[in-house]
């Protein structure tokens, strides 16, 4: 799957490279596209609660800004956060803007802005732990929470190499906090919008007040478009000039005494990049990333990524392990159970298999948490086992049926009862049917655990997307997945055809 | 050599499915050392008969009285696919009737002997010919050491020198003292080992000979 993931991805680059200027030519008469995450929520980019149809944000406010002194048109298109600069690289949209953090990294893949936002990182913790949490330091061998991706989590990988916290990316911006609340993480680190609006929403959290990075937000361009970029530079410039800017951050009350003092400096600097990228420490490890070489860059992950893969394969053993043993009991149900247990267990079988696996890790994690906090890897180990079980049990219970009447018959006469049965005979001959689908499912079982990094478990996919988002690249941290990923499927099939043949002696 | 006690004693059977009456007022006994033939075309009900006296199929109506464990052989063996001749034969005298394993593995073994594939109590099932299917498939009947020893159309899969090994086969072990009773459309047969052939014919027995 991975394989054929980017196989499709490249392919996708290179068509879309071929179609790049004519469908440049169609599109930029009067609009300007622009890309943005509308999940980001606001104050950044979200559906307006009037009007779903229709975004609001201040970045949809800037996106009006700039296309107006474009004489253009703006056009939402919705691209996923971690998406958007890849989006951007495809030319998927003229301009990004949706909170994307000024990077190194960034700077140097893509066609960047001057930055329009100057953000802080701050750390939020529990009203209690208000003392005695103060800086990343003060939080050795504990959870701190954050979003992948992000100038923040750069922070909390800097700050495990050196304080040994332990960082939990999520995925979304809501969820760090209400686990804060709930004590499944002891910190979080987002910047000073994102926190406000935590300890907004949950009550019993407070931020602390000094910062721990800097930051900036940007609008991201294809690399190609620097012409563009610099005619949105001089917009961006006249905006902070006459108060436009300013009145946006306002009327989104996000303004605040850093925005002057950054604009003070963009206006006296009319160098392409006036300010730095970030004001992390230069000793950080993923900024220097850009600079070494791609090759450079896989070694150091190998690691990293040889850690996850073995959480993907304990995982994956573990729910398989489950699966194999609530399938079985599912199936024997459904044979041997009465009226009540069957329409139960087949109730069970349909929905489990009639809704998202997604939705279910969701449920067990985040919705349960109000009654019982499973850890990540508890509620991934079972969401994945409960879900397959479902798939386990059908196969069993159409191999335990496909077991010739005739056997049972024979079993009967000699005085064997249904229970002996079952295990001395039909078991046994079901297995050896239900082998080759049970290999099947443990690979594709391989290959789904990589959802559970939305529960904040970060696996081999999860590491892969994160060392593709620090290298700007997936190409090589792709092809390294992928190997993994075959690495551990192949021996599967050759395991499972070992067993089938021993099966067949005496 | 008449045989004197009576070992199985059907009283009126019917067996109906739905609206269909598979067999109808069938009424017969057999003796200890006796060896019964139930003759008929197929589709006469002789599997059904012999079904509702193992207590495989539900009786309709009339009783069967017969001494337990009930030994059978059916027409394709059905010997379990997932384990040798050898296991096949010792399984239920060892998790049925709790005999010590060693003395259950070797009865069997003894079994598998006298009746001539003692030499492949290794193979499993799929590895035998249909005449050593039907020799393992007896000893496992055997066993289990039932009074009555019930025979599905044994000569199906056999040669014709086989059909008289088996006929001898059986003599012998009515002469044991057990009770058997055997399905077949094979008239001679049935001649062979029978001491008594009943005719099955439109649901019901027509002739005893």
């Amino acid at each position: 799957m991975p394989f054929f993931r980017l196989t499709v991805c490249v392919a996708a680059i290179v068509s879309l490279a071929w179609l790049r200027p004519a469908t440049l030519c169609a599109q930029s008469q009067g609009e300007l596209r622009w890309g943005g995450d509308a999940e980001g929520g606001a104050p950044y980019v979200e559906a307006d609660p009037n009007d779903p149809t229709h975004v609001v944000g201040f970045d949809v406010d800037v996106a009006q800004l700039l296309a107006s002194g474009l004489g253009r048109v703006p056009r939402f298109i919705q691209v996923g956060f971690t998406s958007l600069d890849a989006a951007a690289a495809r030319g998927d949209f003229d301009v990004g803007l949706s909170g994307i953090e000024d990077s190194l990294a960034r700077r140097s893949r893509l066609a960047v802005t001057i930055p329009y936002y100057e953000f802080r990182e701050v750390l939020t913790v529990r009203q209690a732990d208000g003392e005695r949490f103060r800086t990343l330091a003060d939080l050795r061998g504990r959870k701190v929470a954050t979003l992948g991706a992000t100038l923040a989590y750069d922070l909390l990988v800097d700050s495990q190499a050196r304080d040994g916290i332990v960082p939990v990316t999520y995925e979304d911006d809501v969820h760090p906090y209400s686990d804060l609340v709930l004590g499944r993480v002891d910190a979080v680190v987002l910047d000073f919008i994102l926190a406000q609006r935590g300890i907004r929403r949950n009550a019993g959290l407070v931020n602390q007040q000094a910062p721990l990075a800097v930051g900036h937000y940007v609008g991201v361009l294809a690399p190609a478009q620097t012409a563009l970029r610099d005619r949105v530079d001089a917009i961006l410039r006249d905006a902070m000039r006459d108060g436009r800017l300013e009145s946006i951050f306002r009327r989104w009350n996000v303004w605040n005494e850093d925005q002057p003092r950054l604009y003070a400096r963009l206006l006296s600097d009319a160098s392409a990049n006036p300010v730095a990228p970030s004001s992390l420490a230069p000793a950080n490890a993923v900024n220097s990333d850009v600079t070494m070489s791609t090759w450079e860059a896989g070694r150091r992950y190998l690691p990293a990524l040889l850690n996850a893969a073995l959480i993907t394969v304990a995982l994956s053993c573990l729910s398989m392990a489950l699966a194999v043993a609530v399938g079985m009991l599912i199936a024997s149900g459904r044979i041997y159970g009465n009226g009540p247990l069957r329409v139960a267990l087949t109730t069970y079988v349909e929905v489990v298999r009639g809704t998202p696996l997604l939705l279910q890790l969701f449920v067990l994690y985040f919705g349960l948490a109000a009654f019982i906090q499973l850890p990540a890897f508890l509620a991934a180990l079972l969401g994945l086992g409960l879900n397959y079980a479902a798939y386990e049990s059908e196969i069993y219970r159409g191999a335990l049926e496909a077991v010739p009447s005739g056997q049972l018959d024979a079993a009967r006469t000699l005085g064997f009862g249904e229970r002996q049965i079952l295990v001395l005979v039909r078991a046994p001959q079901a297995f050896r049917l239900a082998l080759a689908p049970m290999t099947n499912d443990f690979v594709a079982l391989l290959k789904d655990s990589s959802l559970v990094s939305v529960i904040t478990v970060v696996e081999l996919t999860k590491q892969t997307s994160i060392f593709a988002a620090n290298i700007g690249s997936w190409v090589l941290p792709g092809a390294m997945c992928a190997a993994l990923y075959l690495a551990l499927s192949l021996p599967l099939a050759r395991v499972a055809r070992r067993i089938e043949r021993g099966w067949r002696r005496p | 050599m008449a045989p004197a006690v009576t070992v199985l004693e059907v009283t009126s059977l019917d067996v109906r499915r739905g609206d269909r009456t598979i067999v109808s007022g069938i009424s017969f006994s057999a003796s200890r050392g006796e060896v019964v033939a139930l003759m008929g075309a197929s589709g006469a009900g002789k599997t059904t008969i012999l079904r509702a006296i193992a207590g495989l199929d539900r009786i309709t109506a009339g009783t069967v009285a017969i001494p337990r464990p009930v030994g059978m052989v059916f027409q394709f063996h059905h010997l379990f696919a997932n384990m040798t001749a050898h296991r096949n034969v010792w399984l239920a005298p060892v998790h049925v009737f709790k005999r010590p394993r060693a003395e259950a593995e070797a009865h069997a073994q003894q079994l598998l002997v006298s009746l001539g594939v003692g030499e492949r109590s290794a193979a499993m099932p799929h590895e035998l010919s249909g005449g050593e299917a039907q020799r393992v498939a007896i000893a496992r009947a055997l066993a289990i050491e039932p009074p009555v020893l019930l025979m599905d159309e044994p000569t199906a899969s056999l040669d014709p020198a086989r059909r008289g090994e088996l006929a001898a086969t059986l003599r012998q072990l009515a002469a044991q003292g057990r009770t058997i009773v055997v399905a077949t459309h094979d008239a001679e047969f049935a001649r062979a080992c029978a001491h008594r052939v009943l005719t099955i014919e439109d649901a019901r027995i027509r002739n005893v000979f």
